[in-house]
């Protein structure tokens, strides 16, 4: 015999106590009020690529060398490059034309894998919707090209891990180009003045 | 100063129509002008009343499951119901091909009169209805059915399986609960000896050793009576748990299936209405109408009573809407039948016995066990009837 009735009552009570608490204890609204509140995203959170530039000049900081490994490697062929070219005709180591088409990409980073100069790496920006399908969802290079101290402000671990990688690849050839300098005097001066071209070192 | 603005109301009208009758008005337009303007007041005030219900419903829902609700257009989200309304009146307002377009037009106004019609004999106040009928009980739910009407027109009307299933369950329900609301009703009316609304109201005036209020809902079968109204005013309004004429998961919509823009507002805003009108006809049946709760809160003017309670109880639907599942429709006219008419019955008897018991303490042993009683025993029968069962299986396992 129970009282008929009584988990209905039961049932009120749980509503009650909900509607009351959600005034009285703050953790209950867990609803963030977005577009003033925002979600501290965690560090591993990404969005889009976008290429990394040292020092203050997106031009010559520019890490990337054009190499293309990304463009071939990325699953939906999102990534369009161009390699510029001196008066001469002759490719320099720099894209001319770089874009990515976001309305594609899927955030796979494989991307990212695969630079082999610590060039390409991923955003967290997500407020990129936009009332132009076309126009605006391809990143061109003016606006894939950020600073490194972006990329230090959004993924700090990993910006650190690939500072180091890039000031200790800077030392090993430095070294090299050392020890080959001591070797011979007159081949010195041509590898020197190819290294400085590459623009790996930091400034 | 207090009993002014107890007839506050009133006075304002009187001191208006006196201005125009000083400019030689004849009385007759005077009479029109008058009750056009308490038809304005009243449609003003329970159209208000939707608006900002539409949004406290959705905020006290949303509270319910914490989160925080609409609080975007204005302050705390306020204006929303005027966001709403621009988007209804902007939508397209689509009538199918094969619909019977007289009868689609027609039912969502058909649905509106009843809903204000009924509100023109709730005592608001002290003297202050705005139709005094004898029988105002009685037109209450001789009118009060015309929205079955209505919604039938819309399902019949859309020429659509979906439509058509959901008015037929929304005729069902409604005829099916419509009886107990009545009997409940018919209770209050039998104790107090009449079938006008104003008569009902007085007669749960006064106070029990000076502070108990004599509102019916606190008596035994007053209780039973009540609780029996307010079940079937949820049915009858359409609303949580006994929305399935409209229930979105089997029947698209329902009879709403094939409405949109303007018309489906008239629909929406009519079932508040009622639900406001239905609130109200409770009030004033079993919650003492526009009386205090208490007697030195007499203070407060009578109307600010009623409109108070009515807020009260509208909330608590709101409430039983954010808790309760929708019923299956076999167990929901099961219920109707099966559990409501018999102790609608009961309460009717346990009233009886304690008018002729005296109304004193035994009137009180005497009644509370009339509707006790059968509330235990049918309540576990029907308890049981459709308990789950553990399911075993022949074969497996
Ligand atoms: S981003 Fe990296 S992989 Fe892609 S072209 Fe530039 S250097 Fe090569
Ligand atoms: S994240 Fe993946 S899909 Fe996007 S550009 Fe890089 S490789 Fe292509």
């Amino acid at each position: 015999m129970i009282f008929p009735g009584s988990g209905i009552l039961k049932g009120l009570a749980v509503t009650a106590r909900n509607f009351a608490g959600s005034y009285v204890e703050k953790d209950r609204l867990t609803t963030e009020q977005y577009p003033e509140e925002r979600p501290k995203l965690p560090e591993a959170a990404r969005s889009f690529p976008f290429l990394v530039y040292d020092g203050d000049n997106p031009e010559t900081g520019m890490r990337c060398v054009s190499c293309k490994i990304c463009e071939k490697e990325c699953p939906p062929q999102c990534i369009y490059i161009i390699q510029d070219r001196d008066e001469a005709g002759k490719a320099i180591k720099r894209p001319k034309v770089f874009d990515i088409d976001i309305s594609v990409c899927m955030s796979c980073q494989i991307c990212v894998e695969v630079c082999p100069f610590e060039s390409i790496r991923m955003d967290q920006d997500y407020e990129l919707s936009s009332f132009d399908r076309f126009g605006s969802l391809i990143l061109d290079k003016p606006k894939l090209l950020k600073s490194n101290s972006y990329y230090h402000s959004i993924h700090p671990t990993e910006a650190a891990e690939t500072d180091g990688r890039i000031e200790a690849d800077r030392l090993k050839k430095e070294a090299a180009a050392a020890a080959k300098a001591a070797k011979a005097a007159a081949p010195s001066v041509v590898s020197a003045s190819s290294s400085s071209s590459q623009q790996e070192g930091k400034p | 100063m207090i009993s002014s603005l107890e007839s506050a109301p009133i006075d304002v009208l009187h001191w208006f129509l006196g201005l125009l009758g000083s400019f030689g008005v004849p009385a007759w337009i005077l009479a029109i002008i008058s009750a056009l303007i308490i038809i304005g007041t009243i449609i003003g005030v329970f159209l208000s009343l939707f608006a900002l219900t539409s949004v406290m419903e959705r905020k006290i829902l949303a509270r319910v499951q914490n989160r925080y609700g609409p609080n975007r257009a204005g302050p705390f989200g306020l204006f929303q119901p005027i966001a709403d309304g621009i988007k209804m009146i902007t939508k397209e307002d689509l009538v199918p091909r094969t619909a019977d377009w007289i009868v689609h037009f027609l039912a969502p106004v058909v649905m509106m009169v009843p809903a204000l019609l009924v509100l023109a004999i709730i005592p608001y106040g002290r003297d202050m209805v705005p139709a005094e009928l004898d029988a105002g009980i009685l037109y209450f739910f001789a009118v009060g059915a015309g929205t079955e009407v209505a919604v039938f027109m819309a399902g019949w009307g859309s020429n659509n399986k979906y439509s058509v299933l959901g008015a037929m369950r929304a005729i069902a329900q409604m005829i099916s609960y419509e009886l107990p609301l009545v009997i409940s009703a018919i209770v209050t009316a039998m104790i107090s000896g009449s079938l006008s609304p104003s008569a009902i109201v007085s007669a749960q005036g006064g106070f029990a050793f000076g502070f108990v209020p004599q509102w019916f809902a606190l008596t035994p079968w007053g209780f039973t009576a009540g609780l029996i109204f307010y079940i079937c005013a949820l049915a009858e309004s359409n609303r949580s748990p006994f929305d399935l004429p409209e229930g979105e998961s089997e029947l698209v919509a329902g009879h709403l299936t094939e409405y949109s823009g303007f018309k489906y507002a008239t629909f929406f805003m009519a079932e508040y209405v009622g639900m406001f009108a239905i609130c109200g006809m409770f009030v004033t049946l079993f919650l003492g109408g526009w009386q205090a709760p208490l007697p030195f809160l007499d203070i407060i003017p009578s109307w600010c009573w009623f409109l108070g309670k009515v807020c009260f109880v509208a909330f608590t639907m709101i409430w039983v809407r954010a808790t309760l599942p929708r019923l299956r429709i076999d167990h929901l006219l099961a219920f109707a039948w099966k559990f409501l008419l018999p102790m609608s019955f009961a309460a009717f008897l346990s009233a009886a016995c304690w008018h002729y018991a005296g109304r004193g303490p035994l009137a009180w042993i005497l009644s509370l066990a009339i509707v006790g009683i059968p509330y235990l025993l049918l309540g576990n029968a029907f308890t049981n009837r459709f308990s789950v069962s553990r399911r075993t299986y022949l074969f497996s396992e």
